[in-house]
């Protein structure tokens, strides 16, 4: 605090030239806390009204796979199905895509900074920007068919789901990873090489040891946007109510059943309370994330 | 056993591989979606409104309403935003005043697109009893960018060195005088950089437009100027699909013969917005940069 604003009395003067202005931006900031908590508010009361009012057992929504809502006796409206899909799914796009996000990063950092800075970065921006829908167009258009000819089954699958939600984030998980690599100190570096190290010795044995809480603080963020992803998914799993036993089988997911049958179905009903709930659950998962991830950066700053 | 020389030449090798994927990657898939789309820029498809059950419609008030949308959702996001990045780069006290906020803004940034559109569903559409409108929309996408830019204001309102605030100060000025003619043109390279970015974003958001602004898009009629007027483009409170939108209904709903086409043609506008959104930010820095440090780029 300034010494010298304190000292100033009240006056027009300084309510005119501070004060306004102060308590404007300060008003903003608490605007986002207000509107964290509506969202959480709204967002919960309408989750639980599955569990309160249709008194459906939180067990059965979580591990049934009976998903029947359209019955008019005794509706069936268990997640498990769409629960495992996204799990499923997401996993399956982080196991594709973060061995090469890390190799890019080490690649943008340890072998060629210059192009990483000049060319891949500007690369990997593009990549983010691009919409989903369009990765799901892409998705739809170039790699459905390809599946259906060259690999089997109707194209439509969790492989599909899998490839679209990998592209979408390696360029989360590669940044994150290449501004951890960049952060580390050069002594770590220098000291392995100086001892006759390689450079393949030092990136294995020094620096991806030493990165990584960044590293997974990146493969967490990738697993939260993958998790939360809906459109480019939704146009590629093919939408089939069911777990898939292989790859490249259809099934579908919380955020793919959510957009399709918010739709069509009236507010206040079972089925539509279901649909609630499966949102309450994606954000519950989202804060997870958001809290393994303050956990991760506070490793990462007792390593420095 | 592989010699440790040869290891490091073998992991060299790959790392060049996922270097060199990355780019010709980026090149092969904006090559393909310009390639497929490009025969579709033509005025008419771009100005044209939609057809129903036959082929030949064009994308005009989706391109239209995307634009719009755009313009709305920054209105609101950028006063906010900016002004939270301010009260956190120059006014927050460490804390837990300061803590929550920050736990807010993560938890906001982390959230599903789709869950934003769901709470704009209750909020924007139910609750204010406004139904399905872009004014509705452009809100779930301001809820939705809100964090985004609020962290690159803050940022680049740190990056400002503490000598032009210790220079304002020096001159009898408060602090909020000194943030607003001293610190924020400073920033205003990153600060412009930063928007534009989160522009981009919002362009080419839909799942959090579904069910906020709806996917229909009325008949507009472009004479009609009175914001007030249902059939007037400039009313933001009507019903308006945006260009993702519009791709991601008529492939589900599969009623439009030449769905393909129409899709290839909007997804290559989504891209060249993408384009231009991330090369003129980066260009828009650099000249900025250049002007106000006086540097001759």
């Amino acid at each position: 605090m300034n010494k010298h604003l304190q000292a100033r009395k009240l006056n027009w003067r300084y309510i005119r030239n501070e004060l306004l202005g102060r308590s404007a931006v300060t008003a903003c900031g608490l605007f986002i806390i207000i509107l964290t908590l509506f969202l959480v508010f709204f967002i919960a009361s309408k989750g639980m009204a599955l569990f309160w009012d249709n008194g459906v057992p939180l067990s059965q929504f979580l591990f049934s796979a009976d998903w029947h809502p359209d019955r008019d006796d005794a509706p069936q409206v268990g997640a498990l199905i769409f629960i495992v899909g996204s799990i499923v799914i997401s996993l399956l796009a982080l196991a594709l895509s973060t061995p090469f996000s890390i190799a890019l990063a080490i690649f943008m950092t340890e072998i060629s900074p210059g192009l990483g800075q000049r060319i891949l970065q500007p690369a990997i921006e593009i990549f983010v920007g691009i919409p989903s829908v369009v990765y799901g167009w892409v998705g739809l258009s170039l790699l459905v068919p390809f599946i259906r000819t060259h690999i089997g089954g109707m194209g439509f699958s969790v492989l599909a789901g899998g490839l679209v939600l990998a592209l979408m984030i390696f360029p989360t998980i590669a940044s994150v990873a290449a501004d951890t690599l960049r952060s580390l100190p050069q002594q770590y570096k220098e000291a392995s090489l100086a001892l006759g190290a390689t450079r393949w010795q030092t990136v294995r044995r020094i620096l991806l040891p030493t990165a990584a809480p960044g590293i997974l603080t990146g493969v967490v963020l990738g697993l939260a946007r993958a998790f939360g992803e809906a459109l480019a998914v939704q146009m590629v799993i093919g939408n089939t109510i069911k777990i898939a036993d292989s790859l490249l089988q259809p099934t579908t997911n919380l955020t793919s059943i959510m957009t399709m049958d918010m739709g069509n179905t009236v507010m206040g009903t079972m089925w539509n309370n279901a649909l609630w709930s499966m949102a309450l659950l994606l954000f519950l998962i989202s804060f997870f994330f958001i809290l393994l991830i303050r956990k991760l950066g506070a490793m990462g700053a007792m390593v420095k | 056993m592989m010699g440790r020389k040869t290891a490091d030449k073998v992991a060299t090798a790959i790392f060049y591989l996922a270097g060199g994927t990355v780019i010709m990657g980026l090149v092969s898939f904006v090559g393909y979606l310009l390639e497929r789309g490009w025969t579709k820029l033509n005025p008419h498809f771009l100005m044209s409104g939609p057809e129903f059950a036959k082929a030949g419609g064009g994308i005009g008030p989706q391109l239209f309403d995307s634009v719009y949308l755009l313009i709305l959702a920054m209105a609101i996001t950028i006063p906010i935003g900016l002004a939270a990045g301010v009260y956190m780069a120059e006014y927050a006290k460490p804390g837990k005043l300061t803590n929550a906020i920050r736990l807010c803004i993560e938890t906001l940034a982390s959230l599903p697109s789709i869950v934003i559109g769901l709470f704009g569903l209750i909020m924007f559409v139910n609750f204010t009893g406004w139904g399905y409108t872009l004014f509705g929309g452009a809100l779930a996408v301001a809820v939705l960018n809100l964090p985004v830019a609020t962290r690159i204001s803050e940022d680049a309102i740190k990056s400002v060195p503490q000598a032009i605030r210790e220079a304002s100060y020096g001159l009898g000025a408060t602090q909020w005088q000194t943030i607003t003619r001293a610190v924020l043109p400073a920033a205003l390279p990153g600060l412009l950089t930063g928007f534009i970015m989160t522009a981009g974003r919002a362009f080419g958001e839909a799942a959090a437009l579904l069910y906020t602004a709806g996917m229909s898009t009325s008949m507009l009629d472009y004479g009609n100027l009175n914001p007030f007027s249902s059939s007037s483009p400039l009313n933001p409170f009507r019903p308006g699909a945006t260009l993702a939108v519009y791709i991601w209904k008529i492939n589900s709903e599969g009623l439009v013969p030449d769905a393909r086409e129409i899709a290839d043609g909007a997804s290559a506008i989504l891209v060249l917005a993408v384009l231009a959104f991330n090369l003129g930010s980066r260009y828009l820095g650099l000249l900025l940069n250049s002007r106000l440090t006086g540097k001759q780029g």
